[in-house]
This record gives C-alpha cells, structure tokens and sequence, in this order.
C-alpha cells in the first residue's frame, strides 16, 4: 500500500492541514465571542474543524485502519459540505452567520466542496490491495 | 493596517507563486534561490506581524483582537510548514505544496484586509 502522505497525498495533507487550522480558529473564535448568535453554524464549524483534523492524521499517519478512517472522515465531508450548502441557500433563517461548509464553502473559494472529491480519489487510488508503480515493496 | 504593506506581501508572494508554476510546468524541484525568495515574503510577513500588532494597539476599530492576531500568526506560519513540508519529498507535489503555501498567504491577506475593515468573523 502505497503512502497516504507522499505525491499527491502530500499536497492534500497540507490542503487540509491549513483547512483543519482555518476552521478551528474560526469555530473556536465564534464561540467564544457570541456563541448564542448563531449556535448551528459555529456547531458546525466546530465539527467541520474536527473533520478536517481527523483526515489531516488519518493522511499522515498512513496504514489500513487510518486509510479506513480517512474514507469515512471524507466521505462525512462530503455529506456535510452538500447539506449545509443547500440548506444555507434554502432556509436562510438556519444560518444567520456562516461556516466554513455554508454556501458550498463560497468562502473558501469553494474549496470545501472540491477538497471531499480530491480526497476520495486519492484514498480510491491508495486502497489496500492496489499496488501501484514506484510503491516500495511492502511498505 | 497599511495598504502598502498588504500590496508589497501579496505581490512578494505572487511572485513566489509564479516561480512555483514555472518550476512546476518545468518539473523541476525548487533550488535555493526559490527559498531565498520565500524567505523574503516570510520576511514582509514578519515585518506586517509587527506592524499589525502594533496597528491594533492604537486604532479605535471595532476588531477582535484574538481574530485578527490570529490570522497574522498563522500567516507567520504557513511558508516555513509549507517549506519544509515540500523539502521532505523534492518532486512535483513538493514544488506544488510550495505554491500552495504562497496562494494561502495571499488568500490570507484578503482576509487581514476584511478583518481590518470591519466585517468580523
């Protein structure tokens, strides 16, 4: 099984290492400030943060059982960014503030929608089984 | 915060970002001078760390202070992670990671400028 963390991999860690800092901040401060404001949005971006932390580990630490975790962190990630983009253009009232996944993540250059996709394709690329050219023999 | 700041960082790291496309399209990793160049934006990054710091302590605008620090640190930050995130693997992704930092430190100082005109989290 090839490395979760070298070629493209490597490119995605730092994506979403900046992602996972990014929404945790962000979270953290929205709490702290005015949590009773908009309390599902900063919920949310607290979860997203807490997504994007795990993938960031599960892509570093490598293995099976992070290649596992990673698939299912993405996979949330991806259910998130589509149902909180589509409820923040639906019922506005929901999200009087934004989160990192609001509006398919218009604020991150829509990054947040594209970054689940990358992800996926990678650890669809890496999966156990697949030896792939240039993998050292039993790594 | 200074315009002339913001510009001079956006434009050091615009640079970098090109340098990376280049060696990127030649697929060549990134040689010293590329680093020399990082290290000058790193350096205009510091400097608006300062500057920033030094800005809010005197301005009356109604800016968090935990935000608006926070971005200027984590812009601190990002370059020498993404530097020697990149040197660990001297291919394409590594060159590519290099870009990426620059593009963040760009997309952050968006950020610092709409955090520093008013419009919050």
């Amino acid at each position: 099984m090839r490395e979760l963390k070298s070629g493209p991999g490597r490119i995605l860690v730092f994506v979403y290492g900046v992602f996972a800092v990014a929404a945790t901040g962000r979270s953290l401060v929205q709490l702290g400030v005015d949590a009773g404001r908009a309390p599902l949005a900063y919920g949310l971006s607290l979860f997203a943060a807490v997504i994007y932390l795990v993938a960031t580990t599960c892509l570093l630490l490598g293995g099976r059982r992070a290649w596992t975790v990673a698939v299912v962190a993405c996979a949330i990630e991806l259910i998130g960014v589509l149902t909180i983009g589509t409820l923040s253009y639906v019922d506005t009232e929901l999200f009087p503030d934004k989160t990192v996944w609001s509006h398919f993540g218009q604020g991150y250059g829509f990054l947040p929608l594209v970054l689940p996709f990358l992800g996926l394709a990678w650890l669809w690329s890496t999966r156990p089984g697949v030896e792939r050219s240039g993998a050292e023999p039993g790594s | 915060m200074t315009d002339w700041l913001t510009v001079s960082v956006i434009a050091l790291a615009a640079i970098a970002a090109v340098v990376a496309v280049v060696l990127l399209i030649k697929d060549e990793p990134a040689q010293d001078r590329t680093f020399v160049l990082l290290g000058v934006v790193e350096v205009a990054v510091l400097v608006q760390l300062v500057y920033g710091i030094v800005a809010l302590t005197q301005t009356d605008r109604d800016i968090l202070p935990a935000l608006f620090v926070g971005y200027l640190v984590g812009n601190l930050l990002v370059l020498p992670i993404g530097a020697f995130w990149s040197l660990a693997e001297r291919t394409r992704a590594g060159t590519a990671v290099l870009l990426l930092a620059a593009l963040t430190v760009i997309a952050l100082q968006l950020r610092l400028g709409t955090i520093w005109d008013g419009s919050g989290a």
